[in-house]
């Protein structure tokens, strides 16, 4: 009855083609928004932030990296874990050996970096579809995992492969190493994702994502129409890698602090955010946020629940814990094929018609 | 099973039902770091075990530690270190006493935690693992790592491997493996070894194994085919039970192969059968049950229905040093009561007392632990404690752990710049300045 188009008229191109044209969720936007700048750094402590917030946003927007890519472009890819190995390598090296450049730069550059590797490792999928590129960019990943930990020189000969973050600051506020404020590290992880997952946004509406999605839904069709799949799809390898990338460097740097190659990076790290994608919704941007929600929060949620609140043991809980992630998966995956972004729709569609549905 | 998780669910329900505020006297918090599950659960479990026993047992006959109940909070890592993280940031407030001392049983969260404890002031014991040069207290205020860093165990196999060829300067041309966890933990000993390769003049061959260690059979290829002299292992969870089968496969000299001590329990020499009989591996102190302190966790946790483990894998080797490591702290504790005067210790004052530790036989025998390991005294400059290392072996027909040498010291002349220059080199990058200790 409220929430529906009819009623909200439009005077000018520039609010007809809005992000969210309706208004009740413009305002939910909003207000989501603001909950998030105003209310929750007031409540974020330690635990907050280095288990739930930091995790949550920045798988959020390796997601919504990959996303761009599997979801709007249709190129499977299976190197996610080598990409954010190649922006926290790139953050770590760009910031010890330039101690004085600003730590944004610092990131932005390390996406530029992992974009050129990405582009490099997409450069098979010109030829190549479907399961064969999945099989190419797991070469990627267990290629550039395997480089970063044989090479000294990008460990800066550390005798263990351990790299760490030197504490960074912007504008006289410690944003990386253990003295940064947790509410300083959400901040600016929110105000990155925030501000990436609206270009993101902006960008899937525009030529570049309909030109992916036209390849994705028909790459010969998409030929014809006069669309370069050398050009869409090495963007689409760029874009999602300067995503993944960034993630990484955040990953490294403000989240973890401290990470070697195979652990942090590996092959489980890819197949995470691709499950993120997958459960979220493929080519949506609200579903790789919510996918990253599920797959990072629910163990935790999943865990706190059973063990201080049903007094379950420590290890009954994990196995509980590991068997029911994987019953959800596939639960709401029978449920809605399409991912939680679907079933968000569904319920938007709901409501435009209740509480009159006839 | 489904009943008993049927039956523990709804117990836990009405657990949290009614549950009452208990009385609001004051608990030590201490955190145990477990992984039951994953592939390091089988070493992660007797090692959980040995750590839960031995502080149920003080809770049990003394209630607690001079009096003061023992909270022993539990919490699963599955040796991965984002969950660890996620586990350190959940444990270290906890009420009332805050995470008096945490032990995170994994190099890599050990050196997660390093920076991050040393502001939130508690101490991290990473006993005889993580990262070697926080053996130098000036630097790493807040870090311990005795009795023994893998440097020094580096080193005394080394002493071992030359005292078998009948003196060091046999060891010319000698073809030394190591067969290492491609891991910040099993990096650790590849430069003290090189520094020895150089001084003593043996070849050192390293070899990676990548995590979780299944996969071996091009490593022991290249053993077969290199046929180095001797063989060390840095291993970890399955990834021991593999090697040491495999090199029982390709036949080679089980009295050669060398593990450190993380590689040296039941679970990783008993599936090769007989094929292990002779492994060596590091060790600081004796396996076994039959010490007075085994009794006693038999009689107040096994006998009491409390213990979490099965009765006849008390005295395992991860078991005992579980136990050990709970020694440890206890000890800490006991020490920073005396300190301070005062039961009510908060994590700084636990720090004090495990830099004055000094635990000494005679308090070892009190402990019901007599001739079960050497010494330890730690002073402000030294968090390594006596870095001294022994060698055990493994008997496969009695299906028994032995001690076979007495604790070889450590080749300071090696290790002692390495830890200063890494030490040196984590307090330049993190703008640390070394503490005065005089």
């Amino acid at each position: 009855m409220f929430y529906r188009e009819a009623g909200q008229f439009k005077t000018d191109y520039a609010s007809d083609q809005a992000l969210f044209p309706i208004a009740q969720d413009r305002w939910f936007v909003l207000a989501v928004l603001f909950v998030a700048v105003a209310v929750v750094p007031f409540f974020v402590d330690d635990y907050w932030a280095n288990a739930i917030t930091l995790p949550f946003l920045i798988y959020a927007l390796a997601a919504i990296g990959l996303n761009l890519l599997t979801g709007y472009c249709g190129q499977v890819s299976l190197g996610t874990g080598g990409f954010m190995a190649v922006g926290a390598f790139s953050t770590f090296k760009l910031t010890t050996a330039f101690p004085e450049l600003n730590f944004i730069v610092v990131i932005l550059l390390s996406g530029a970096i992992t974009a050129g590797v990405g582009v490099l490792f997409g450069i098979p999928s010109l030829r190549i579809k479907g399961f064969y590129l999945a099989v190419a960019t797991l070469a990627a990943q267990f290629f550039l995992v395997w480089l970063f930990n044989k090479v000294d020189w990008f460990l800066n000969y550390s005798p263990t492969g351990q790299i760490s973050m030197p504490p960074r600051e912007i504008f006289g506020i410690l944003i990386t190493g253990p003295r940064a404020a947790p509410e300083a590290k959400y901040l600016f992880c929110l105000i990155f994702i925030g501000i990436f997952a609206l270009l993101a946004k902006n960008l899937v509406r525009g030529r570049v994502g309909r030109s992916w999605m036209a390849i994705r839904d028909m790459d010969i069709a998409a030929e014809l129409i006069g669309i370069r799949p050398l050009e869409a799809k090495l963007t689409a390898f760029a874009v999602s890698s300067f995503y993944v990338g960034m993630a990484g460097s955040l990953y490294f740097g403000v989240w973890l602090g401290a990470a070697e190659p195979i652990e942090a990076f590996g092959i489980e790290q890819s197949f995470l955010v691709l499950f993120m994608i997958i459960v979220g919704g493929l080519g949506s941007i609200l579903g790789s946020f919510l996918g990253a929600a599920f797959i990072t929060l629910m163990p935790i949620l999943m865990k706190n629940f059973m063990v201080d609140g049903l007094q379950l043991a420590v290890v009954t809980a994990k196995h509980i814990e590991i068997t029911m992630l994987g019953v959800l998966i596939i639960f709401f995956l029978i449920v809605e094929p399409h991912g939680f972004a679907r079933l968000w729709q569904i319920a938007k569609e709901k409501l435009r018609l209740w509480p009159f549905p006839h | 099973m489904f009943k008993r998780i049927v039956s523990t669910l709804v117990a836990g329900l009405m657990a949290a039902a009614l549950a009452v505020p208990a009385a609001s006297a004051y608990e030590l918090v201490m955190p145990s770091f477990d992984y039951r599950t994953g592939p390091y659960a089988p070493n992660g479990i007797p090692f959980a075990n040995g750590y839960h026993d031995y502080l149920m047992m003080l809770n049990e006959r003394d209630g607690g530690i001079e009096g003061v109940p023992v909270k022993l909070v539990q919490c699963e890592t599955a040796y991965n270190t984002k969950q660890g993280v996620e586990c350190y940031e959940k444990v270290k407030d906890t009420d009332p006493s805050r995470a008096l001392v945490v032990q995170p049983l994994s190099t890599g969260i050990t050196y997660q935690l390093i920076p991050k404890a040393s502001v939130d002031e508690i101490p991290v014991h990473s006993m005889g693992y993580g990262r070697t040069s926080a053996a130098n207290g000036k630097v790493f205020p807040w870090i311990f790592n005795f009795p023994a860093t893998y440097w020094d165990q580096a080193a005394v196999f080394v002493k071992y491997i030359g005292e078998k060829e009948g003196g060091m300067e046999n060891l010319k041309g000698k073809k030394i493996a190591l067969v290492y966890h491609n891991s910040a933990y099993g990096k650790e000993p590849i430069r003290t070894l090189e520094k020895a390769a150089e001084k003593f003049g043996f070849e050192f061959m390293p070899l990676a194994v990548d995590h979780p260690g299944q996969e071996q059979k091009a490593t022991w290829l290249q053993i077969r085919k290199e046929q180095p002299d001797w063989v060390m292992m840095w291993g970890w969870g399955v990834m021991n039970q593999v090697a040491i089968k495999e090199a029982a496969s390709i036949r080679f000299p089980m009295d050669r192969f060398l593990g450190v001590w993380w590689s040296g329990s039941e679970n990783d020499v008993l599936p090769a059968g007989d094929g292990a009989n002779g492994y060596l591996s590091g060790a600081f102190h004796a396996p076994g049950d039959n010490f007075p302190v085994h009794d006693d966790i038999k009689k107040y946790v096994y006998d009491n229905g409390k213990a979490l483990g099965e009765r006849d894998r008390i005295g395992e080797v991860l078991y005992n040093r579980g136990l050990i490591a709970a020694v440890y702290a206890t000890e800490a504790i006991r020490n920073a009561m005396k300190m301070h005067n005062t039961k009510e210790v908060t994590p700084a004052m636990v720090r004090d007392g495990m830099e004055a530790l000094d635990l000494t036989e005679a308090r070892l025998t009190e402990l019901g632990l007599p001739d079960f390991t050497i010494p330890v005294k730690i002073t402000c400059d030294n968090h390594a404690g006596p870095r001294k290392v022994a060698i055990q072996q493994w008997d496969a027909s009695a299906k028994k752990w032995s001690m076979v040498t007495d604790f070889y010291d450590t080749m300071n002349d090696i290790v002692d710049p390495l830890i200063e220059e890494d030490s040196a080199a984590y307090a330049a990058e993190n703008n640390i300045k070394p503490r005065d200790c005089n």
